[in-house]
């Protein structure tokens, strides 16, 4: 009785961590990129703020949606956190743990991108039907990087369970693998070189053109689920190149916060010191990215029998 | 000493991906001539025991593939008054995976070739095969005279890294004068490059498909 109610301690300590400090993350990017700017920038906490003032607003309900307009961005949000949890941190692990739990995780980001495209679709707007076409088209080769960089780390560590996965480090292809990852957490989360998340204008923009229509909470579940996402594929790819699993709690909590830091800012200055590219322009970069994680993928398959 | 081949080898590989993803000329010349001196390196790594000539053959490659073929071929670029983009007959997504597709075909290649048990652990060959094919790519999917020309001299650095397997036995003045051939070969196209920018206003030889007197 006693360890069950440390485990359900932990799980809801686990559950507000990644609630809690997701938020956090656009906030230190649009700090960078004001840094970089000369700005002073948004304060860190201003998602927190927009979140408490979208809870506390009504939804303004078209009349030709169906429940699936609210029942999409729910779905979305509680598929990403699922996901956030099945993702283990450093040597604690994660909260629930299954052999083949990696596809699980696949699944459940993709559950989500669906269900975001069903509630932009339900509006019957024009707009978001094509920032769906277009969020979905750019996901198509995301997550073939995604799944081909999953494939790397499983080959390399001889299990398809993600805690064991993401023990060890990525070997010799870890600087592939993270140059692939970082660009596919850039493309999965719309970040610049493939979407400018600040920008309002319909006919270039992919994920703020879904959400248009939304208001209210639902939008603050999008705008939550979002940040949430950020924060996954950080950790997601800290953990694939440094190996936490060796060290102690402690230790490991800090690297796992610096390696998260270090992303963020590094978004950040992407952000700050690029250009978005033309829409032509991005499949090129998201094969870049999957041959990247391809070549990981090469190394630990043949690092694995040399 | 392996290990460093081996990384050398495998910037050789990026570069080959770099040569066959980029959309501006100078890029291109800038990777084949990085490759050049990444290869040009490598005699010296491989030759356990120091050797005057081995040494000066690598420095002579590096001087050659690292400063004067790209020079030459931008001036060739400068003097004909090159647009730098180029034009891909093959798009850069198709060629990207047609050279990802040959370097992993050339690693299983070699792993399928009956190597000397000191050529087994080593990148040399996959390396070899995957440069040869993408020089192959970037000669069959580019139209400019001069990306082709990068092609070519990506591909005659894929031979030179199958050469470097008998390094012990090939003396070391053939080596010399390939180099020598190819330096020559390049000057010759940066002039012929000039011509036809000259006579057809292009350097598109897709265009260059009638012979007249």
């Amino acid at each position: 009785m006693n360890a069950f109610a440390i485990a359900f301690v932990e799980f809801v300590v686990r559950l507000a961590g990644w609630l809690v400090l997701a938020p956090l993350l656009p906030g230190i990017i649009n700090k960078v990129k004001a840094w970089v700017g000369g700005r002073r920038g948004p304060p860190v906490l201003q998602l927190y703020y927009d979140l408490a003032r979208l809870w506390q607003k009504g939804v303004v309900l078209s009349t030709l949606v169906s429940p699936g307009f609210v029942a999409g961005p729910a779905v979305a949000w509680v598929a990403v956190l699922g996901a956030a949890l099945l993702l283990p941190l450093g040597p604690i692990g994660a909260s629930l743990s299954f052999h083949g739990d990696v596809l699980l995780l696949i699944y459940l980001l993709a559950l989500a991108r669906f269900c975001m495209a069903w509630a932009a679709m339900e509006t019957g707007s024009a707009f978001e039907g094509m920032g769906a076409a277009r969020e979905v088209s750019y996901a198509v080769l995301a997550e073939a990087a995604l799944i081909t960089a999953v494939l790397a780390l499983s080959v390399h560590s001889g299990s398809v369970t993600l805690v064991t996965m993401l023990t060890p480090a990525a070997g010799a292809g870890a600087v592939l693998l993270a140059a692939g990852l970082f660009t596919v957490l850039l493309a999965e989360n719309c970040r610049v070189p493939f979407d400018d998340p600040s920008t309002h204008l319909e006919l270039t923009m992919i994920h703020e053109v879904m959400i248009l229509d939304h208001s209210g909470p639902p939008l603050a579940a999008i705008l939550h689920g979002a940040s949430m996402k950020l924060l996954l594929f950080a950790v997601l790819l800290v953990e694939a190149v440094l190996p936490l699993g060796g060290l102690s709690r402690l230790a490991a909590a800090g690297a796992l916060a610096a390696g998260v830091l270090v992303v963020t800012v590094g978004v950040g200055l992407v952000e700050s010191l690029m250009a978005r590219l033309a829409f032509r322009r991005v499949p090129l970069l998201l094969t870049t990215a999957f041959l990247l994680c391809l070549f990981a993928l090469l190394v630990a398959w043949k690092g694995g029998d040399a | 000493m392996n290990s460093n081949v081996n990384l050398l080898v495998g910037l050789a590989i990026g570069l080959n991906l770099l040569a066959l993803g980029s959309s501006r000329l100078p890029s291109v010349i800038g990777a084949v001539a990085v490759q050049g001196m990444a290869i040009g390196l490598m005699p010296l790594l491989l030759e356990s025991d120091f050797n005057w000539i081995v040494a000066l053959v690598a420095v002579g490659t590096m001087a050659v593939k690292g400063f004067v073929i790209p020079v030459l071929l931008r001036r060739a670029m400068r003097t004909a008054n090159i647009e730098r983009e180029v034009d891909p007959s093959i798009g850069f997504v198709p060629s990207l995976l047609l050279g990802a597709g040959g370097t992993i075909a050339a690693v299983a290649l070699a792993r399928a070739l009956p190597l000397l048990p000191e050529h087994a652990g080593s990148l040399l060959v996959p390396g070899s095969f995957a440069s040869v094919l993408t020089g192959f790519v970037l000669l069959i999917g580019r139209s400019k005279a001069i990306a082709q020309v990068c092609g070519y001299l990506i591909l005659e650095n894929g031979i030179y890294l199958f050469g470097l397997l008998l390094i012990r036995t090939t003396p070391l003045l053939v080596e010399a004068g390939i180099l020598l051939d190819l330096t020559v070969g390049v000057f010759v196209i940066g002039i012929i490059v000039d011509r036809i920018q000259r006579a057809f206003d292009s350097l598109d030889t897709s265009k260059l498909t009638v012979l007249r007197e």
